[in-house]
């Protein structure tokens, strides 16, 4: 069981995360922040497997993990 | 539930940084915060800046930091650790500052041997001033001030900062790296990391030079610069250690 916490008014979609996940996990979202950015959420939580890859990725820090 | 990857302390929590989208100026400060969190360095680190993108992170930096005359950095760093040795200090710097308007200030601290670490992150292009040719740029790679792209006769060749100082005695460490995939994130941090510890050391002027991208002035997405990387840049600047001694 594992999770990704993504602080969504960091998020600039540029889908780093989304391209490197590698069990799909996240997908941009249809909202936009406050920037105007469609952040990405997580689609398939349970699929997450902690490995963080996401969150390196991540030039914002918008993300964080929990396994 | 434990927390197996948390924001580093390196940058400040309560602001959203205004770097581009997918631009890797913030990828590299956090994995430097990462390093410094990780070493538990942090009091005594000491981040010069030099001008243009690279120079807005200290909004964004928890730690001592100062920013240098355009491309004299290393000769700042130069003062900071001879007047304080117990200080780890790093510049950090975009090819415009180090290889172009700062070119004799940096070679000059490396040919000293400073006890300096040099953080280089070179993208091919000026950013923050619209995207002109830097001395890094590639062939063909369209630049503001090149619309048709660099021509040898006209503009020369790439300069590949690593192997330039590779000609010399005392550099300790040359390492280049990029930022385009989680493994060479991965191999950045540790790059960054040996650096420090150099550094500590007292081994003497370490660089790891990190081939970044700017997605706005090379006018294209985010995701399409990371192919951009791989495709153009990493066959110019091949990746790897070129010196560890």
């Amino acid at each position: 069981m594992a999770k990704v916490e993504i602080r969504s008014e960091s998020c600039k979609s540029c889908q780093y995360c989304v391209k490197f996940c590698p069990k799909g996990v996240l997908a941009v979202g249809d909202k936009v922040n406050a920037k105007g950015y469609e952040y990405v959420v997580p689609v398939k939580m349970d699929a997450c497997i902690g490995c963080s890859i996401c969150a390196r990725m991540c030039p914002d820090a918008a993300i964080e993990v929990y396994k | 539930m434990e927390k197996v990857y948390s924001r580093t302390t390196g940058i400040r929590e309560d602001m959203v940084n205004g770097f581009c989208p997918g631009c890797m100026h913030s990828t590299i400060i956090k994995l430097i915060g990462e390093v410094l969190d990780e070493m538990d360095i942090m009091d005594k680190a000491v981040g010069v800046l030099g001008i243009g993108c690279c120079g807005l992170h200290m909004e964004y930096m928890t730690y001592d930091n100062t920013t240098a005359p355009h491309g004299r950095a290393c000769a700042v760093a130069t003062g900071i650790k001879r007047a304080n040795p117990d200080s780890l200090v790093y510049t950090y710097q975009g090819d415009g500052d180090f290889a172009s308007i700062g070119l004799g200030e940096s070679v000059s601290a490396a040919n000293r041997g400073e006890n300096i670490t040099v953080i280089f992150v070179n993208n091919g292009i000026y950013g923050m001033t619209g995207g002109q040719m830097a001395p890094t740029t590639l062939f063909g790679m369209k630049a503001s001030t090149a619309p048709k792209g660099r021509i040898a006769e006209e503009h020369g060749y790439p300069m590949h900062m690593c192997e330039i100082l590779n000609q010399l005695t005392a550099p300790a460490y040359l390492e280049r790296t990029s930022c385009n995939t989680p493994a060479n994130v991965m191999k950045t941090k540790k790059a960054i990391r040996k650096a420090f510890e150099n550094q500590l050391n007292g081994k003497g002027f370490s660089m790891v030079e990190i081939i970044s991208n700017c997605p706005t002035n090379w006018g294209v997405e985010p995701l399409d610069s990371l192919t951009f990387i791989e495709e153009k840049m990493l066959p110019e600047y091949p990746l790897g250690v070129i010196r560890d001694k």
